[in-house]
């Protein structure tokens, strides 16, 4: 799983950092995503997904390689 | 805009069927998912019920929020003057409503909601001990539920809580449904020119609070008119305490009338059952209950309906969050539920940038009064409550409670 955010779409509701904190923080100074983990380990890809769902400005795209599918 | 012929088309909004004050109204529901309403003023803008829908509009760039625009479907004659007189980002688009909302953002990330909940919960805890320590029956409303949310934002915002009553009197006059534009007005320069006020004396003597921050990094560089600014923390204040008190209030009277789900959330130490049951209310309870408004900049095809540029949007989030699609059983509140991905803060751009804030105060709120006053229970019968049936946010008006 690749993780991609776009700040310039972002809109600071902090849905990604309670969705998966592990992945996503903030920056201090306007809200906006600040990537912690762009290939996050299988255990969290839910968390992510559900992150990308809530997203209120659909800031967060996610690519699975064809090899790396589901993984 | 089109219009069709005045029989066919309901009016809105719609009144609530009786003895279902947590119901979205059930007009809403025999619709077509999108239909045309007429509204106040006799204009025939689109309803959108579903939760797919509304939230596929809601983010789609082609919607735009401007109440300038002709087409927009305003709530109300007052509504419309003062949107037109002064406009806040939550009525502007992409790239002037991003570079405004960032000015403010910065207060509300989970980190900084997340250092306030020691203040949040001592100013909580001191509302319920003045609650016990005072006369009974009360009205929550007054003695909580207004409270709690009014301190909260005046330490943020850094504006004085002795003055709460000037602001969330003016801030009722503005959210109401049907003022005069004489009185809407008023209230809205009062407000705005009050705050004006405390940004100047931010100017001269900054302090650590948001006004402070908006005053030294974006009034006094220029960036941002002292007008604009005293609109945007008109925008802040209302919307920081006017939409969670009635959460507070409205959400304690659905649990009082739910009791096995009052149990489940009193008798648990869960934080995750406990922001679920916030999600969950926020979802059950949608207290922005009069339709997200926005305006068509191209044509839409959407549901096998043409929405055509210039048409005004009426997004229904009451009967969004009881999409069956969207929501198994939508219509009982259960504490338990997965209720992640409710519209009850919108979606898209102009998602609630409190939203950090109000889940912080309403988890706080619903894992401490009810615990702290187990016996807490309505000091007057459910019909007898007044509800804010004419107010663009719902909640109820008293809440006399007794324990």
């Amino acid at each position: 799983m690749r993780v991609i955010v776009d700040q310039n779409k972002c809109v600071a509701s902090g849905q990604c950092v309670l969705a998966a904190g592990a992945v996503f923080d903030q920056h201090e100074e306007d809200g906006t995503v600040l990537l912690l983990n762009a290939s996050p380990p299988h255990e969290l890809h839910d968390a992510v997904r559900r992150a990308a769902a809530l997203c209120p400005a659909r800031a967060i795209s996610i690519r699975t390689s064809a090899r790396a599918l589901d993984t | 805009m089109a219009t069709a012929p005045a029989s066919t088309v309901p009016e809105y909004p719609m009144a609530r069927a009786a003895g279902c004050p947590f119901d979205p109204p059930q007009a809403l529901r025999t619709l077509a998912p999108v239909s045309r309403i007429r509204l106040w003023d006799g204009s025939t803008p689109w309803l959108i019920t579903r939760h797919a829908d509304t939230r596929a509009l809601l983010a789609d760039p082609r919607v735009s929020a401007d109440a300038r625009r002709e087409g927009y479907p305003h709530t109300s004659a007052a509504g419309r003057a003062r949107r037109t007189r002064g406009s806040t980002f939550i009525n502007m688009d992409d790239p002037d409503h991003a570079r405004l909302r960032r000015m403010v953002t910065g207060t509300f990330t989970i980190r900084r909601v997340d250092a306030l909940r020691p203040s949040i919960q001592r100013i909580v805890d001191e509302r319920i001990d003045a609650l016990l320590a005072g006369p009974r029956p009360v009205d929550l409303v007054q003695a909580f539920a207004l409270p709690v949310p009014s301190l909260v934002i005046c330490h943020l915002l850094g504006v004085p809580y002795a003055d709460h009553d000037f602001f969330q009197c003016r801030a009722r006059v503005l959210v109401s449904r049907d003022e005069t534009v004489e009185r809407a007005s008023a209230a809205q320069d009062e407000l705005t020119g009050y705050l004006d006020g405390i940004i100047a004396d931010k100017l001269a003597e900054p302090a650590d609070d948001l006004l402070s921050k908006l005053a030294g990094e974006h009034v006094a560089t220029g960036e941002l008119s002292r007008r604009d600014a005293a609109l945007m923390a008109m925008l802040l204040v209302i919307a920081g305490h006017e939409t969670t008190a009635n959460m507070i209030a409205l959400g304690t009277l659905a649990l009082l009338e739910h009791p096995d789900q009052l149990t489940a959330l009193r008798d648990t130490d869960d934080p995750a059952l406990i922001a679920g049951a916030v999600e969950e209310l926020l979802r059950y309870l949608t207290i922005t209950h009069s339709g997200r408004r926005r305006v068509a900049l191209q044509d839409i095809e959407i549901d096998g309906q043409t929405i055509h540029a210039g048409d005004g949007i009426v997004l229904a989030g009451d009967a969004a969050n009881r999409d069956e699609d969207a929501f198994s059983d939508a219509d009982r509140l259960d504490v338990h539920r997965d209720a992640g991905g409710h519209l009850a803060f919108g979606f898209g751009v102009h998602a609630c940038l409190g939203q950090p804030l109000a889940r912080a105060e309403l988890q706080i709120v619903y894992s401490t009064l009810y615990r702290r006053i187990p016996g807490l229970r309505l000091a007057a019968p459910l019909e007898q409550i007044p509800f804010k049936h004419d107010s663009n946010v719902y909640g109820v008006y008293e809440l006399p409670v007794t324990f």
